[in-house]
């Protein structure tokens, strides 16, 4: 009976298919909507928290100055390398500790140049940022220690420079610098914030405050938590070593900054997810739109044939069989729409995916909830106009015109 | 009350095909009230051809409404096959319908924009008969109203005779005990009236179907073997006819 009343319901549809189509137009923006939304979100997602991944984790960075950002101010005093030697010295639970100085240096290679960022630093730099040498090797001990004229390059670096030569022994030029290339580091790709995380060149520390900068200041000093231990502690440590050693007073506020990538993951995810399911509630709207847009045709639809009915219902039908034709009715009517929306949705999502540049992450579970959703908005509002047709008097609906 | 299929249990019934005792209908309260019925006693066999006459206003749509199981008496008793229609739920009564009536109307009432066949074919797929089945019962049924070869045609495409023809096939599909046909002629010419009544005493003959119809044409009603005239809400003549074919 249930096949019999699905095959009507089909030729009802099929009778009315531009109708029918706009009928459901509704259902198809609304599960096409959320089921896009909730995909380019997750896949926002998974990308930032990939991305905080790859900065490394456990990942504290010491910075002078109050606050990160555009606001950072340069009247606090900077790091100086015994500061990175005593957070390594003092700090328990400490993995590894980098300090970094950079600038932003044009370099050259023959004929070709690049502006990029020089930073100095030593091998624990790619230990914290987890970072791995794709080709050569890191500094050896007598470099780090006699400052010499080596140094690491980033992809995009290498691209720039050397373009589809070999970047091993090249002789680069930055400023009165002449380094030569020892090591190409593994491609990263973008950061977090869009900036692209290869276009680096990498000196010793010596090498750099020397020949580069001229000064034996450190502009911010990476460490890594051991596995296990609690970042919140290590940030603390840091922050009172760092109190004592820059002599604040107990009235005076941190003149540096302690950060926790964590923390950072967790904001940035938080907020993606609470995008992503704003943005879904918003698509949730036009699904209650469209289901009313179903009740309104089906109400149209149960005046139109309220004959048909009667001759139902005088031939015998029972009132449960034709609530049960128009619900079904209705019910096929929005799921097509949920089927439509999703093929809609998949498309877009792809197509939005490669547009935005955030990874193509399928959810089944959305798309499963979304058909759902769809075939339950048929029921919720076809079961009035179906309750109508089905209380008809056959005497009077006999008699309509 | 459980909504029961009656076909068990009244099966082997002997009770008269149907019964009236006293029926009343009122339409409305108080000084609005109508009094379509006042009070019919009427008793209808298996086998009969009866044909119901009146003006209108003088109730016969009304007592065809409750006999077609459409309506309840307001007070008396319509027995169908000894049951108590009065007494039966909205369900029961269409199961009533679904299993021992046939429905003919004067407009016909096929579903618009379906074929014939399908049509045809309505009545079983409320019976749950399988579609191989239905298709043959379908089938036959056009055959014998002489609708052979236009199974496929809409109402759009049929002229009213067929039409008509096909209503009656959609009526006697599932081998009803009572064909109820009202004014079955009234929309047809004189010609094409007088092959629908040809076709439903060929029915009543053949297949032994009870026929009861209204109708407000003596030409037609000539056609019955017993007439029983209406006059405001009452029978005032019931008897057998002389002119019977």
């Amino acid at each position: 009976m249930l096949w019999n009343t699905t095959l009507m319901s089909l030729r009802e549809i099929r009778r009315n298919v531009m109708r029918s189509f706009l009928t459901i137009l509704g259902i198809v923006i609304g599960v096409a909507a959320v089921i896009t939304m909730v995909t380019i979100g997750g896949g926002a997602t998974v990308q930032v928290t990939e991305q905080i991944a790859s900065l490394g984790s456990n990942l504290l960075i010491v910075s002078p100055g109050k606050r990160l950002g555009p606001g950072q101010s340069s009247t606090a005093p900077p790091f100086k390398l015994n500061d990175a030697e005593a957070i390594a010295r003092d700090v328990s639970s400490v993995a590894a500790v980098a300090p970094a100085s950079s600038r932003f240096i044009m370099a050259i290679f023959g004929n070709q140049n690049w502006s990029t960022t020089v930073t100095g630093t030593d091998n624990q730099y790619f230990k914290v940022r987890n970072w791995s040498i794709k080709a050569g090797r890191q500094f050896s001990d007598s470099e780090l220690r006699a400052g010499a004229a080596v140094c690491m390059v980033g992809e995009t670096v290498r691209k720039k420079l050397f373009g589809g030569q070999e970047p091993l022994g090249g002789k680069i030029r930055l400023g009165k610098l002449s380094c030569e290339v020892i090591g190409l580091l593994e491609a990263k790709g973008q950061s977090t914030m869009g900036t692209d995380q290869d276009d680096l060149v990498v000196l010793p520390l010596r090498t750099f405050q020397r020949r580069v900068a001229g000064n034996q200041d450190i502009g911010i000093i990476q460490v890594s938590v051991k596995e296990g231990a609690s970042t919140e502690k290590v940030q603390q440590e840091i922050g009172r070593l760092m109190r004592e050693r820059r002599h604040l007073s107990p009235s005076e506020d941190d003149n540096f900054n302690v950060m926790d990538m964590k923390e950072i993951t967790k904001m940035l995810t938080g907020s993606t997810r609470v995008l992503t399911a704003l943005l879904g509630a918003v698509a949730a709207v036009s699904l209650l739109v469209g289901g009313i847009g179903i009740m309104n045709i089906m109400l149209v639809s149960v005046t139109e044939r309220t004959r048909e009915i009667g001759i139902r219902l005088a031939i015998g039908a029972l009132e449960r069989e034709v609530l049960m034709q128009f619900l079904v009715e209705a019910v096929v009517l929005s799921s097509f729409g949920g089927l439509i929306g999703i093929v809609l949705a998949l498309t877009a999502s792809v197509w939005l995916s490669g547009v935005l540049r955030v990874p193509f992450v399928f959810n089944t579970g959305i798309v499963v909830i979304g058909f759902l959703f769809s075939a339950a908005v048929g029921v919720i509002f076809g079961y009035f106009p179906a309750l109508k047709a089905a209380r008809l008097d056959p005497i009077e609906a006999l008699r309509y015109e | 009350m459980k909504t029961s299929d009656p076909y068990q249990t009244i099966h082997q019934s002997k009770h008269p095909l149907i019964e009236f005792k006293g029926v009343t209908k009122v339409y409305g309260e108080g000084h609005a009230a109508v009094e379509a019925l006042r009070g019919i006693d009427l008793r209808i066999d298996e086998g009969e051809f009866v044909a119901v006459m009146g003006p209108s206003g003088s109730g016969k749509s009304t007592w065809m409404n409750i006999l077609g199981c459409l309506d309840t008496p307001t007070t008396g008793a319509y027995t169908f096959k000894g049951i108590e229609v009065g007494q039966l739920t909205r369900n029961q009564r269409a199961l009533l319908r679904r299993h021992y009536q046939g429905f003919v109307f004067q407009g016909y009432n096929l579903l618009n924009r379906t074929s014939a066949l399908e049509n045809v074919e309505l009545p079983l797929i409320y019976r749950r008969v399988p579609a191989g089945k239905r298709r043959a019962h379908a089938l036959q049924a056009l055959e014998t109203v002489g609708l052979k070869g236009w199974e496929s045609h809409t109402p759009g495409e049929l002229s009213g005779g067929e039409q008509q023809r096909v209503a009656i096939a959609r009526a006697i599909v599932t081998e009803p005990s009572v064909l109820l046909a009202d004014e079955p002629t009234g929309n047809l010419d004189t010609a094409r009236g007088r092959e629908i009544m040809d076709l439903l005493i060929r029915l009543n003959r053949d297949q032994g179907i009870t026929i009861i119809m209204v109708t407000h044409e003596p030409d037609m009603a000539a056609y019955a073997k017993r007439i029983v005239r209406f006059l405001d809400g009452l029978v005032v003549s019931d008897g057998q006819n002389g002119r019977t074919t």
